[in-house]
């Protein structure tokens, strides 16, 4: 387990990379299979929309697969990752056309902790509204 | 109806082992759009210091859901399963998760509320490799959202 940054070269308030990850119907349906999780809430408009959905909607764990790269990809190594949680506090709305929905994500470190570990927060928004709450990674530094 | 508070403390019997594949952790990190070499090249696990191709941090939550499933589905706990949705989810990770594991998935039921007349289930999933060795644990929060006054 090799982080590519060193956890003194680190602060509280050190922010990370910020990214953007655009998520269109089909990257649904993709994820669908490569996770297992088929709810038709994902994948199928009418049935959303019966269920009282404004349309399809991203799956929290795609969200929340997105969100943590802005980690993994800031330290090297995805092996480096030691905790990570996230409350689901809105959908992500994906509408059915070729622009999708984009998923905004910006991190800062908001304490460093024992054994060259380091607590990042994440922001995650999309169209403007907060999508993960309490998202929180520990990630182990060099 | 509020679910049965002496369900807390439940665990049920670990899961069959379920086998990492690299092609399915490949198909996973193609999913995401994560290019991270550490999950498709050996080479570059190795590298990092796995022994082999690793699995994107949120990869286990597939196995530990389909576990929870033995909660979820227990007649007896009698959850609205139509009704649920994904309230919160946290990983403690001992190691990566990487090709070749076999997994078993062990679930307790942390805890049970019921706020407005919703449900709320905590779900505990401890993962071990086939050493018994701990690799994962998985927090799920799952809301029952109360059924509408007909």
């Amino acid at each position: 387990m090799t982080a590519k940054i060193s956890y003194s070269d680190v602060e509280v308030g050190t922010e990370l990379p910020a990214q953007t990850f655009p998520v269109t119907r089909a990257t649904l349906v993709r994820y669908a299979g490569a996770s297992g999780d088929f709810n038709p809430i994902h994948w199928n408009e009418k049935f959303a929309r019966e269920v009282g959905l404004p349309d399809v909607i991203a799956h929290g764990m795609f969200t929340m697969a997105e969100a943590i790269r802005v980690v993994t990809d800031w330290a090297g190594d995805p092996g480096a990752v030691v905790e990570y949680g996230v409350r689901f506090t809105k959908p992500v709305v994906v509408p059915n056309d070729e622009q999708g929905a984009v998923i905004e994500v910006g991190g800062k470190v908001a304490a460093k902790l024992d054994d060259n570990t380091v607590r990042v927060d994440l922001t995650v928004t999309s169209a403007g509204q907060k999508v993960l709450g309490m998202s929180r990674a520990v990630v182990r530094l060099a | 109806m509020a679910l049965d508070q002496s369900f807390v403390g439940r665990t049920y019997p670990p899961t069959e082992p379920y086998e990492v594949g690299r092609e399915k952790i490949r198909e996973f990190a193609e999913a995401v759009g994560d290019t991270n070499p550490a999950y498709t090249d050996a080479e570059a696990a190795k590298a990092l210091g796995h022994p082999d191709v690793i699995a994107p941090p949120t990869f286990v939550f597939s196995i530990t859901f389909k576990a929870a499933g033995q909660v979820v589905h227990d007649p007896q706990l009698g959850l609205d399963y139509s009704r649920v949705v994904h309230g919160d989810q946290k990983f403690a990770y001992r190691r990566p998760v990487r090709a070749g594991d076999r997994l078993t998935v062990t679930s307790t039921i942390e805890a049970i509320k019921s706020l407005a007349g919703n449900d709320i289930l905590d779900i505990r999933g401890e993962v071990h490799d086939e050493a018994g060795e701990h690799v994962v644990t998985a927090w799920t929060k799952l809301v029952a959202r109360a059924a509408e006054e007909a």
